[in-house]
């Protein structure tokens, strides 16, 4: 009787006693003290580990916003997260200077060409790396999206062979332009609506040669901004986006159509 | 020279003629689940590898010298899952405590892998290579031998199947065999493969 039932049950119940035992102890001395703070901080944030705050990610952000770091420097978040953990650390809260994406290439189907018919694997970085890609020009965009696949707010679309962003989704948090092998995706402030919707650097006749909507550097936007807001350097127009009033007359010169007016 | 022979032959059979995952099918559930990405098919891997050796280490001792003596084989799996399951919790902690790299490299990993089948199955299997009229010192050593041979196989065909997935990714398969059913084809494929090692240990070692 004792053999066959209760020895084997005392033994289970036993060894079950005992080692919830030992982890009730170990849990006691081998706790490792977490900051609360930390935990706290950490869940507002939106936890996309996007890294546009500047930080490895969401966890190495709320740890240095507990050791003193700026609040506002979470794009994704806003200024919703930016005053949540304000109200957590007790410190006022600072505005976030919301942020999103541009393309900076307007090489699309009707405006370009492709030069071959490529085969290969289907990323913006392999066909980049085979001879500077598939499109006639060497600073245009891909159109394999592999922005497409960095976002996470599915903001970003291919659309008649370039990556479009979609404004109202954006957040501003750069994974895309982290992707882009030709670095055509720019951050820039939700105020502003002008930009240059091209990357080349190629001479003017050049650029004119392989798009038909690619900035030549013919200066024209320069002389026209009453705000002295563009300046051309090797054959491509800038915009600063701190002098811009968004007035939209360089869109108007522009001869090519380079310069866009945001919603376009 | 004979030790040497035999220490090969039971690693090699661990990992290539019995492998764990594509001839026993044990531990089919991370097989599938995490063999999306070449990191954390390692991560999880090196996990698996370090809890087998300490399940190991610890159930062997348990079945000779308490549930053996006492008749009380049938317990084995019930203790063992108890013990491996326990055991783990607490080398998790120990690992946070003293050894915080390590602990964020195995991270999520650890608790995922307290019940899953493959760690209780190379526990049990080292009990059925027991050879009880070897001395334990052996058989101890053997087992020990054995479960890092299994992780060591659990991690082969990880890694191979994450290659295999991140071909599958770039190519364009049929909609009705987008997703699990192309990659369970494709670790049939990989399985009938290893198949293939089935005699190739003995062969070896003739």
């Amino acid at each position: 009787m004792f053999e066959a039932y209760i020895f084997p049950i005392l033994l289970v119940t036993g060894c079950g006693l005992l080692l919830s035992a030992i982890l009730v102890i170990a849990a006691k001395f081998m706790a490792v003290k977490t900051d609360e703070t930390y935990e706290l901080v950490r869940a507002q944030l939106p936890g996309v580990n996007c890294g546009a705050c500047g930080y490895a990610g969401c966890d190495d952000y709320a740890k240095a916003l507990c050791n003193g770091a700026k609040t506002n420097l979470c794009i994704p978040g806003g200024d919703s997260v930016s005053a949540a953990v304000s109200k957590v650390l007790g410190v006022e809260a600072a505005d976030v200077e919301e942020q999103f994406a541009i393309v900076k290439c307007g090489g699309n189907c009707d405006a370009t060409d492709y030069i071959m018919d490529y085969q290969g694997v289907k990323t913006c970085a392999a066909c980049n790396s085979f001879y500077q890609g598939r499109v006639s020009c060497s600073h245009a965009c891909l159109g394999f999206g592999d922005c497409v696949l960095a976002c996470k707010y599915d903001a970003i679309h291919i659309m008649n062979g370039i990556a479009v962003v979609d404004k109202s989704k954006c957040v501003g948090c750069g994974m895309c332009a982290r992707e882009c092998p030709n670095h055509l995706i720019d951050i820039i402030p939700t105020t502003s609506k002008v930009y240059v919707s091209c990357s080349s650097h190629d001479k003017g006749a050049q650029t004119r040669r392989v798009c038909k909507d690619g900035c030549i550097g013919c200066r024209k936007c320069e002389k026209a901004c009453p705000s002295g807001a563009i300046s051309v350097t090797d054959n491509l127009a800038h915009i600063d986006p701190q002098k811009c009033t968004n007035c939209g007359i360089c869109a108007v010169e522009c001869p090519t159509g380079a310069i866009k007016v945001y919603p376009i | 020279m004979e030790f040497a022979k035999n220490m090969m032959i039971i690693l090699l059979t661990a990992i290539l003629a019995e492998n764990f995952i594509l001839t026993k099918f044990l531990g089919i559930c991370p097989f599938l689940g995490v063999s999306k990405k070449l990191d954390s098919a390692v991560g999880m891997s090196a996990a698996v590898i370090f809890v087998m050796v300490i399940a190991t280490a610890v159930t062997f001792p348990i079945y000779v010298f308490l549930l053996d003596p006492f008749e009380l084989e049938y317990l084995e799996t019930l203790v063992f899952i108890l013990v491996i399951a326990a055991l783990v919790q607490l080398v998790e902690m120990v690992l946070k405590k003293f050894m915080p790299a390590l602990h964020r490299a195995l991270g999520v990993y650890l608790p995922l892998i307290t019940t899953n089948c493959a760690v209780l199955g190379v526990t049990m299997l080292d009990i059925d290579n027991w050879d009880p009229s070897i001395s334990f010192g052996v058989s101890f050593g053997n087992a020990l031998l054995y479960s890092v041979g299994a992780g060591l196989g659990f991690m082969l065909a990880m890694v191979l199947f994450a290659g295999v997935r991140s071909r599958l990714d770039s190519e364009k398969t049929p909609k009705c065999f987008q997703g699990m059913p192309i990659t369970l084809i494709a670790a049939a494929i990989v399985s009938v493969a290893f198949m293939g090692f089935g005699g190739v240990v003995d062969g070896l070692f003739k």
